[in-house]
């Protein structure tokens, strides 16, 4: 409540008002929705990071990333959610699945998708979640956000407050975006333009007997 | 809707990717967590922004800002690591991260197990049969067809190196 006092000194009446109206017992079908999907959520990515078959990551993986969309218009976020589902289901998973594909990853359960220290990262990512939902929920337990009237996130509203606040680092980001591709074009050319000729008179035709008769 | 719901689930998005970063050894499993812990983040986000839009009357809508900000960096982000993944398995035949330890500082020696060399002493290469610090050991059952290129892809990228 400090949070909601310092953030909204204005509406700190209105809101504490709000908030002892509603109560965790009584859940409105929003939240209800919210819970639900966020269930879904939460099991696809416990899915994409325990389970051994890698391509079955990356398809739950698009199950995690579209639920969170759906939590995205469920807080009337309209544009993000769009965005999300374009960007993150659209091209992300299609580059992670690329990737799967030209690393030659197994189909089927691959015995040492976990590491040795997988029980250190049990013990690491449950420590944080017990301290993290700790203090969120005590923080945030009595915070009530109303979600009636005009969404908060249309494409108009967002537009607006992106080309008229948030031009400067929009523009910046284009510049970076560009600097990225060219990045990985280059990263992908380099290798095979200076690692392929040394390699075939010295390295592949020179060690290849040698290397047979060593096994 | 209470704030508590998103800001919740929010956390415990973050820590299953956390686990995910941590205990997967697959270079492109880890990027996937990668990209759930920036989802997490991105949620909270997009909840505080709607509650301050409520409650604060804020017309900046930084959160949403920050969040599609934080989409197109993602983006970029995979674009530059999976070519970075490439370019390692190109140059060494996998991308398990557990076995790209040239740079480790290992207590045997400057020299480490791995045979950072890759010469005609070292038949293995790195991450060979031989290596201890690897997890998947002699047990593994793809470790030989990875390694099959391993010393041809590393003389190469010795004599890149030394062009």
């Amino acid at each position: 409540m400090t949070l909601a006092a310092a953030a909204a000194p204005a509406a700190h009446a209105t809101t504490t008002a709000a908030t002892q109206t509603h109560g965790f017992l009584s859940p409105t079908g929003v939240e209800i929705a919210f819970l639900l999907v966020g269930l879904v959520t939460l099991g696809a990515a416990l899915v994409t990071v325990t389970t051994r078959q890698l391509v079955h990551a990356a398809l739950w993986l698009v199950v995690a990333l579209g639920g969170l969309a759906v939590e995205y218009l469920l807080l009337t976020a309209e544009f993000i959610a769009w965005v999300q589902v374009l960007i993150y289901v659209g091209s992300v998973v299609v580059l992670l699945l690329f990737g799967l594909m030209l690393t030659r990853a197994p189909i089927g359960r691959s015995p040492d998708t976990d590491s040795g220290n997988r029980w250190a990262a049990l013990t690491v990512a449950l420590a944080a979640a017990a301290a993290l939902v700790w203090v969120v929920a005590d923080a945030f337990r009595t915070t009530w956000v109303d979600l009636d009237g005009a969404p908060s996130g249309s494409t108009e509203v967002t537009g607006q407050a992106l080309f008229q606040n948030w031009v400067l680092p929009f523009e910046a980001l284009s510049v970076l975006l560009l600097a990225a591709l060219v990045g990985a074009i280059v990263l992908s050319r380099k290798a095979k333009a200076e690692a392929a000729p040394p390699a075939v008179p010295g390295a592949r035709n020179g060690r290849g007997p040698a290397e047979e008769g060593a096994r | 809707m209470h704030l508590a719901y998103p800001a919740v689930l929010s956390a415990l998005l973050f820590c299953t990717g956390l686990y995910g970063v941590l205990a997967r050894r697959n270079a492109i499993l880890v990027l996937m967590s990668v990209e759930l812990m920036l989802n997490a983040v991105n949620l909270n986000l997009v909840a505080f922004d709607v509650w301050l839009d409520r409650a604060a009357r804020d017309t900046l809508h930084s959160g949403q800002a920050l969040t599609l900000f934080i989409i197109a960096v993602a983006a970029a982000e995979i674009g530059i690591g999976l070519a970075i993944v490439l370019a390692v398995h190109r140059n060494r035949g996998t991308s398990d991260i557990d076995r790209l330890r040239d740079t480790a500082e290992t207590p045997g020696g400057p020299d480490g197990p791995d045979g950072e060399d890759g010469g005609p002493d070292d038949p293995e290469g790195p991450g060979g049969p031989d290596d201890p610090e690897g997890p998947g050991g002699p047990d593994d059952p793809d470790g030989d067809a990875h390694d099959s290129d391993g010393p041809a892809a590393t003389a190469a990228q010795k004599a890149e190196a030394t062009a």
